[in-house]
């Protein structure tokens, strides 16, 4: 045998460069192999605390994003229609210019003439900054439309939601719960936990109409009818109740649960939490049998005492939460048909989570001091953890739903202990220690304050002084009250309609919203088009900056090109969506491992050139000359607070400051030394119980992640819900409009509810669900332009049960045509047998218009792809009482793009999925036919 | 599998030229000189352009020397030793007859045996694979041998014999489809065995792993039509040997031989499309495929 | 060395964990990463931004779905690549000695300055192990990493096949299956990992360990009786709730 002799040894690269990989939302560490300066290799970091050295699929295909053909080259102007897609191209210089000419004039006059919004941005702190400065309200990102139910459920409840919020005690649980989880989002962290605790034998329940991903090596499947899952979870909560199955101890000492509520029927305080002079909820403690605050020391507070005095009667939250939950209706029997899942299998699951909350309870040898001042010597362990996402928030009943779900881990006793869900810096943080939105606008200065936040009554909804709405989205405001992410998926339509006002620029970034980033894509192309009585365009000007030649670069006026995310500076920074885990704090950067091979230059170095010429105040040192160089000159010497600014690590003039400490000149060569990010442990004892866990706040505050100490009790029970009603029931100064004080009173219970939205988008007629989900393989559109990616997923089909391919005689490759109130496409379907029988669904953003991307135009994408976008509106079907409903949650303004209700019918198989659109011209060309890559030699 | 252009020729072509080298090769006809001539270079026009033609379908042509390096273990490499040898040795054997008038009677019987053994090398490469079970049967060699031999005879005008070749032919066809047509099942394979999840209920492809084609699916996934394929079948049948036959029973004239000919390779050439078009290799059980 | 080795040294393998896998495609794609830029040619992608795009992938991941006799269906994510089986037909048929197996090892190669590009090796090949990349004309399959698992370049964490450095659910494993004591081995003895398509006698090394049985929490009523003690009511209306509340309170 003469083997041939092998080189076991290969050189692997000239030279590793760590930073952090933008190919989704993730954040996960990487190191880019460089061969003759070009990127040859992309792997996980082992030493990063989000991916621990994996990499998934998006990850590892990074080299052909860096190198796709549909980057953008250099600034365009546009020289023809709008939507042709008709460009010159100019320099950057004549590209600033045109951006000042048309904003300076604007700030100078009405800065609210500006509409700034950022998709899938992952540097808000900078840009609401940079808003701020320009004195815009109409500011906000892409969350209205992606997770905000999720966020804002879980901040009002529990100061802290799920994803970058919290995980899994991945060590310790031993039941782990996921529902309608959207496989991108944390995806890394989720998949290695749940490897992590398959490897130990513990159970996974996954909730979800669809059995794919995480849902398909779940141990149990409850294939759930979509927006059913809070009736089903308050059945839950019914079941554990009714047994007395609930962490009582948990409950009385660290949720509202014992809270005093205010029994006043027919009063402005009736529901309202009994405080005492200091503003601090009253509890009976059980010691004293008298209100005392929740916060002193000693206290032990009642949850089952009913206080009367001066003839007023005060009954705890409990109460109210026994009362409402341990009726009837949310007995299993009465939901199961609703929820499509068997009453026993309810009770079963319910039983589970209380066997293992309470049987399999455990204790860590760990002592520890709560924010009364008692030392417990061990921390209790509740192994059950929850995980959710997209699948429950998407819907008009979310919020509520979020809710419900976090209800339910509290009751069991399961957040913040071990083997339950666990915060990660900066949270936990209560709404209460959230800033409040702010809208006053004064020409030529700054805006009074951070655009998005929590309100806590109608005082602090954003609304001018004659009560309309003071911002484009009409974010907080009666329609949509506590929207604390914005709602940029009204931005076109109501810039269009002029409802509440015109605007003249439309600033976005990384947004495609002439196509999967918007409902009702037709429509939205229209309004980007259409033109006034004079010839004018509805919607004067636009400005349009990303990486990349994707469907909305046609419809801009002027396109600021961005660079790839190996190419340029960003801080994934605590004052924004940092990269923490549980068990510590940490923050990462981007910086350009390989320099542009175009003229683009990164967005928010951009802006701070922009900023400059501007004149913003942030932007400009007091003699008028630009400020911050570029983005990462921003990062370093920018400070928010005091010895606060975007990055946590390596502060102070030795570097050896972690959280709060002077600006370090050489704070990125350090983060870049340590592979691109910043860790600090929090220290043993101060790991669990956190939000009233003192240790842990003292660690909080010198990190700077808060100011003084915070601890606060769970509102199981959400005092502002109640203010709403309260105004809505006629009390107080701001009152809602007359339509909407039903909806206010009946949707905003301060306990979690379920509503129904079937009636609202005509289920009797369009009977079926349809939803989407996203590849693990691919982010939203980007992966179309990655030669790579798009072999795994090039076209889409629409997947049906089995009951309804039979029903409608259809095979595997056959075409349905999908009708929905709001439209219709014509698409091909394949058979799923495990998938709820009322649900249909497709991947998300496969589908691509003819011309972008650089893709050819016959590409599988345009031809077979289809969108389910084009079925929904941003509005719901006319009740026939004039009156424009937004197809969102009544209580967050979420975009409810999982109620979408459908029929279905076979279609005799078209040349191409329709709807169809005209090929835009493409401003980049097409990519090269075939590819063999390899670089260095 | 895909039935590449260039493997129907080369099988086809080649089979008829060895099938002539042997009939010459065991002096059927006895010709010499010009004749001799003729029959060989239409017998080497046909074997070598079939073997040239088996080089388009190789990736890296250049290279294809190097397949005669493995003949201890490869029935490819054992075709090219074949293929040569009863090239060398027949070309001897024929420049004796053209040149020099001499039949070496010996040479030209281990010029026939190594022109057969090529045609059966050749067999051995379909027949060898377990993957591809309408092929791994006994029949494929007889199958080819038989078509080689046939055809040979009718190339060296062998009339008699060839009508009872062609006969054999068409029964052993017969024969090879039969069986073949059971042969996946009874092979075993299913999807089931393919991904070991055959014990726990009904296995059915879901999303394939790319929504794009991928070179398995070109090479080795060939859906062919049940009724397609049955017409194909007749098609082939009464091209390569019934029509012939008929033709040959008629009063011998060339302009008949010729036409008998011209049906039995556009037979032979429909019957080896079906040979692969029709093969079905388990890997398509994992494109939810066969 | 178109004939197979008697007995290899090692038998290097994957072991796939279809219980764990949740069919991400990171193993798919990093593979395409490291091999595109190592061993041998490139693999080459045709059409890459326009219709009927293909490409050579050495690793795919399927999806399959099983419908038991009762409960509802499964979908089993099913990752793919050579199987280094024991006795490997695609050896055996290579003409020109490109196909060989390492007697070190046991991983089955390609020697591409050999290989003339007949797909005869791929024919072979129950698995779709392999794929003629339609660039360099030669025949491309995984090589298990040999390039990395031996690489005195890349730390000694790291010398592991690129799938498996890379997969985040941990569903993949690397190791030596002759060695009854290999961790791989011994998770092969606990999982009862099992061979593909074992009627084509290919004797693969990798293994698959079967997923673990689903939907085992009892949901009819006459097995909910090991369950239904944890919710047994306390009351059956709020007042009585109540009541127990208070004396449960009492106790704590």
């Amino acid at each position: 045998m003469n083997q041939p002799k092998l080189d076991l040894s290969p050189k692997v690269s000239d030279e590793v460069r760590k930073t952090t990989c933008y190919m989704c939302a993730c954040r996960c560490g990487i190191n880019v192999h460089l061969k003759d300066g070009k990127v040859a290799y992309i792997e996980g970091n082992r030493d990063h605390p989000v991916n621990q050295g994996v990499l998934c699929a998006k990850g590892s295909a990074g080299i052909m994003q860096v190198n796709a053909p549909s980057r953008l080259r250099k600034p365009l102007k546009r020289v023809g229609e709008r939507g042709a897609g008709d460009f010159e191209e100019i320099e950057w210089d004549e590209a600033l210019q045109i951006a000042t000419d048309w904003l300076a004039p604007l700030r100078r006059d009405n800065p609210e003439k500006l509409a700034f919004f950022t998709g899938r941005d992952q540097s808000q702190s900078f840009t609401s900054f940079w808003a701020q400065n320009f004195g815009t309200p109409n500011y906000a990102a892409h969350g209205g439309f992606c997770s905000v139910n999720m966020a804002a459920g879980g901040i009002y409840t529990m100061g802290g939601a799920f994803w970058e919020f919290g995980q899994p005690d991945w060590d310790h649980t031993k039941l782990f719960m996921l529902f309608g989880v959207a496989e991108d989002h944390d995806s890394n962290p989720i998949k290695m936990g749940i490897g992590k605790i398959k490897k130990r034998g513990a159970r996974i329940i996954g909730v979800n109409p669809i059995r794919t991903g995480y849902n398909a090596v779940a141990d149990d499947w409850v294939g759930i009818t979509p927006g059913t899952d809070g009736l089903f979870i308050l059945s839950m909560i019914h079941c554990l109740m009714k047994a007395g199955r609930m962490d009582l101890q948990y409950l009385a000492q660290y949720t509202n649960a014992p809270v005093l509520v205010i029994d006043n029927p027919g009063a402005e305080n009736h529901g309202l939490l009994w405080r005492d002079a200091n503003g601090k909820e009253l509890v009976i403690d059980r010691a004293t049998g008298k209100p005392t605050p929740f916060d002193q020391p000693g206290v032990k507070p009642d949850l089952a005492a009913t206080h009367v005095v001066d003839g007023k009667t005060y009954r705890p939250v409990f109460h109210h939460m026994a009362e409402m939950y341990l009726d009837d209706s949310y007995a299993p029997e009465a939901v199961a048909d609703r929820c499509g899942i068997p009453a026993a299998r309810i009770r079963t699951i319910a039983a589970e989570l209380a066997r293992t909350a309470f049987e399999e309870a455990f204790e860590l040898d760990q002592e520890w001091t709560d924010f009364r001042g008692e030392t417990h010597r061990t921390m209790v362990g509740r192994p059950v953890s929850f995980h959710a996402m997209r699948g429950i928030s998407a819907h008009a009943n979310g919020f509520q739903t979020c809710r419900a779900l976090h209800t339910l881990q509290i009751i069991l006793g399961t957040v913040e202990v071990p083997g339950g869900f666990r915060f990660k810096p900066p949270y936990p943080k209560p709404a209460t220690a959230h800033p409040k939105p702010h809208c006053k606008v004064t020409p030529g200065a700054p805006l009074d304050g951070p655009h998005l936040g929590f309100v806590h009554g109608p005082d602090d909804l954003a609304l001018k002084d004659d009560g309309s709405p003071a911002r484009i989205d009409k974010a907080f405001t009666w329609e949509n009250p506590m929207s604390a992410h914005g709602l940029m998926h009204m931005v076109i339509s109501n810039a269009y309609a002029g409802d509440p006002y015109k605007i003249d620029v439309l600033f976005m970034y990384m947004a495609n919203m002439s196509w999967n980033s918007s409902m009702n894509t037709r429509g939205v192309i229209d309004m980007l088009t259409d033109r006034d009585a004079n010839g004018d365009y509805v919607i004067p000007k636009i400005i349009y900056s990303d990486a990349y030649s994707s469907e909305m670069v046609a419809y801009a006026d002027l396109i600021l090109p961005d660079t790839t995310y190996l190419e340029r500076h960003d801080c994934i920074s605590l004052l924004d969506r940092p990269i923490c885990e549980a068990d510590a704090a940490a923050d990462a950067i981007r910086w350009p491992v390989i320099e542009p091979d175009r003229d683009v230059k990164g967005f928010q170095s951009m802006l701070c050139e922009l900023g400059a010429k501007l004149d913003l105040p942030g932007f400009v040192n007091e003699d008028g000359s630009q400020k911050y160089a570029d983005y990462g000159d921003y990062i370093v010497n920018h400070q928010r607070k005091p010895g606060i600014g975007p990055l946590a690590g390596f502060r102070g003039e030795k570097g050896d400051q972690a959280g709060r400490g002077e600006v370090n000149p050489d704070q990125l060569d350090k983060y870049i030394e340590n592979g691109g990010f910043f860790v600090e442990h929090i220290p043993a004892g101060a790991t669990y119980y956190k939000p009233w866990n003192k240790a842990y706040q003292d660690w909080a505050v010198g990190m700077g992640l808060y100011d003084s100490p915070q601890p606060y009790l769970f509102s199981l029970y959400a005092e502002p819900m109640r203010k709403f009603q309260l105004a809505a029931e006629g009390f107080g100064d701001r009152q809602p409009p007359d339509h909407l004080r039903d909806r206010i009173k009946a949707t905003m219970s301060p306990l979690p509810i379920w509503y129904s939205s079937e009636e609202d988008n005509q289920a009797a007629d369009f009977p079926i669900t349809a939803l989407t989900q996203r590849p693990m393989a691919m982010y939203h559109s980007w992966g179309s332009q990655n030669a790579w990616l798009r072999q795994l997923h090039g076209h889409n089909p629409l997947y049906l049960p089995t009951r309804l391919m039979r029903e409608n005689n259809l095979a595997d490759g056959d075409w349905a045509k999908v009708t929905s109130p709001h439209g219709e496409i014509t698409v091909p379907v394949l058979e799923m047998a495990a998938l709820n029988e009322n649900t249909v669904w497709t991947w998300n953003a496969i589908g691509k218009r003819k011309g972008a991307w650089a893709l050819e135009e016959n590409a599988p994408e345009a031809t077979r792809g289809f969108l389910l976008n084009h079925l929904i509106h941003e509005l719901l079907p006319p009740k026939g009482d004039g009156l424009r409903w937004s197809n969102s949650d009544p209580i967050t303004g979420q975009a409810a793009w999982f109620d979408l209700k459908v029929r279905i019918e076979k279609a005799s198989a078209p040349a191409e999925s329709k709807p169809g659109f005209a090929p835009i011209k493409s401003p980049v060309g097409h990519g090269p036919k075939n590819l063999t890559w390899k670089v260095g030699s | 599998m895909h039935p590449a252009p260039s493997v129907i020729f080369f099988t086809t072509f080649s089979g008829l030229g060895f099938g002539l080298l042997a009939w010459l090769g065991i002096g059927a006809p006895d010709v010499t000189g010009w004749t001799a001539f003729a029959f060989f270079a239409i017998a080497y026009a046909m074997a070598v352009g079939g073997l040239l033609a088996s080089t388009f379908h190789l990736g890296r042509p250049e290279r294809a020397v190097k397949a005669f390096t493995q003949w201890r273990s490869s029935w490819l490499s054992r075709e090219a030793w074949c293929a040569v040898g009863a090239l060398v040795v027949m070309g001897l054997y024929g420049a004796g007859l053209v040149f020099l008038g001499e039949r070496y009677a010996l040479l030209g019987i281990l010029g026939a045996v190594l022109s057969l053994l090529t045609v059966f090398t050749t067999s051995m490469i379909y027949t060898q694979l377990k993957t591809i079970p309408r092929w791994n049967m006994p029949l494929t060699p007889v199958k080819f041998l038989s078509i080689s031999v046939a055809g040979g005879a009718l190339l060296a005008g062998q009339v008699q014999i060839a009508v009872l070749l062609l006969l054999i032919v068409g029964g052993v066809q017969l024969l090879a489809w039969m069986q073949g047509d059971k042969a996946f099942a009874s092979a075993g394979t299913t999807l089931g065995t393919a991904t070991g999840l055959g014990a726990r209920g009904a296995v059915r492809a879901f999303e394939p792993p790319h929504t794009g084609t991928n070179y398995l699916l070109k090479e080795f996934v060939h859906e062919i039509g049940r009724k397609h394929a049955q017409k194909l079948r007749i098609i082939s049948l009464g091209l390569m040997v019934v029509l012939p036959v008929i033709l040959l029973l008629l009063p011998f004239s060339h302009f008949i031989a010729v036409l008998a000919l011209a049906s039995h390779i556009a037979g032979v050439l429909t019957a080896r499309w079906l040979f692969f078009a029709e093969a079905e290799h388990v890997v398509g059980l994992y494109y939810g495929k066969r | 060395m178109t004939t197979l080795p008697d007995k290899t040294d090692k038998k290097l393998g994957l072991v796939i964990d279809l219980d764990t896998c949740v069919g991400c495609h990171a193993c798919v794609i990093s593979c395409k990463g490291w091999n595109t830029e190592n061993y041998g040619a490139p693999l080459s992608d045709q059409n890459a931004y326009g219709a009927d795009n293909s490409g050579t992938f050495l690793n795919r991941v399927h999806s399959y779905e099983v419908q038991p006799d009762t409960g509802a269906a499964q979908l089993i994510h099913f990752p793919k690549s050579c199987l280094h089986c024991e006795d490997a037909p695609c050896v055996t048929v290579c003409p020109t000695g490109a196909s060989y197996k390492r007697v070190e090892d046991g991983i089955v190669l390609v020697n591409e300055s050999d290989c003339i590009g007949c797909g005869l090796c791929a024919w072979a090949c129950p698995y779709g192990a392999r794929e003629l990349d339609q660039a360099a004309g030669v025949m491309k399959k995984c090589t298990l990493c040999v390039d990395r698992i031996y690489n005195e370049n890349l730390p000694e964490e790291d010398r592991q096949p690129a799938c498996v450095r890379t997969c985040p659910s941990n569903a993949r494993h690397f190791g030596d299956l002759s060695d009854p004591d290999s961790d791989v081995s011994k998770l092969v003895a606990e999982r009862g990992g099992m061979d593909l398509m074992p009627e084509q006698g290919t004797k693969p090394v990798n293994k698959y360990l079967p997923p673990r049985p689903k939907d085992t929490l009892p949901d009819t009523t006459e097995e909910f009786d090991i369950l239904a003690p944890f919710l047994a009511p306390v009351a059956e209306e709020p007042k009585g709730f109540l009541g127990w509340l208070d004396k449960t309170l009492e106790k704590l």
